[in-house]
């Protein structure tokens, strides 16, 4: 299931949803939000999140991954709204009987939500800048398989 | 090109720079790419690689064609998680 929430989310609730007798691993992913982007200090981040459609691909996105991974469950929620450093700006929790298939789902769930949902972060600077993520100061590295250098930047990981 | 009614929805970077979240127009545009062409002209938004559209809430293309009384919702690049 793939929801919006307009507050900060409730991980443990998130996490009390998962339980399977048959699951022997849970992969966990938390976006947060960093304070700083292209080395520039930020202070806050607003999401502007499209309900009507990012539900709609959000649900297709959670039921690929049933599809193309052996799991036995998966839950993603996105916040919509006013974020500070520290926050978490999405989960995604995948349960299988066996690791590989965790993994692969939960890399598969984030990569395509952040790819595909309209959704838009717009960064508080703090010199007093703003700006919005990917459109006005560059894009981030969409490359999935590729390993992330260090210091390289992007609004959450 | 033949004049359309058509709802224009903008989002983030488009609705600040557009002033409005959505307006109606009586527009000659046969293709969303048309269409987008014009408002961008008007509004002074920029032509971003990776923008979006969809056209009634579903993902479309800059070469769909629209059809009289549709609503055309213009993305920029996203960046969701």
């Amino acid at each position: 299931m793939f929801t919006v929430s307009h507050q900060a989310l409730d991980l443990e609730a998130l996490k009390a949803e998962l339980p399977d007798p048959g699951a022997g691993a849970c992969v966990i992913f938390e976006g947060w939000i960093r304070d700083t982007n292209y080395d520039k200090p930020v202070t806050a981040l607003d999401y502007e999140v499209y309900e009507e459609m990012a539900l709609k691909e959000g649900s297709r996105v959670m039921a690929e991954a049933a599809e193309k991974f052996d799991i036995l469950a998966a839950r993603c929620a996105h916040v919509a709204g006013h974020l500070e450093i520290g926050d978490c700006a999405v989960w995604v929790g995948v349960t299988s009987a066996h690791r590989d298939a965790a993994f692969l789902a939960c890399r598969y769930i984030i990569d395509e939500i952040k790819k595909r949902l309209p959704i838009w972060k717009k960064e508080f600077f703090a010199n007093g800048d703003t700006g919005w993520v990917n459109c006005e100061h560059g894009s981030q590295s969409a490359s999935p398989a590729a390993p992330v250098p260090r210091g390289t930047s992007s609004s959450t990981k | 090109m033949t004049t359309k009614t058509l709802t224009v929805r903008y989002f983030a970077l488009f609705r600040e720079r557009a002033g409005c979240d959505q307006e109606q127009l009586a527009i000659e545009a046969d293709t969303a790419g048309e269409l987008f062409a014009e408002v961008a002209r008007r509004h002074g938004l920029p032509h971003l690689t990776d923008a979006k559209v969809a056209v009634n809430d579903e993902m479309s293309s800059f070469e769909a064609v629209l059809s009289d009384g549709d609503t055309v919702l213009f993305f920029p690049p996203v960046s969701g998680g």
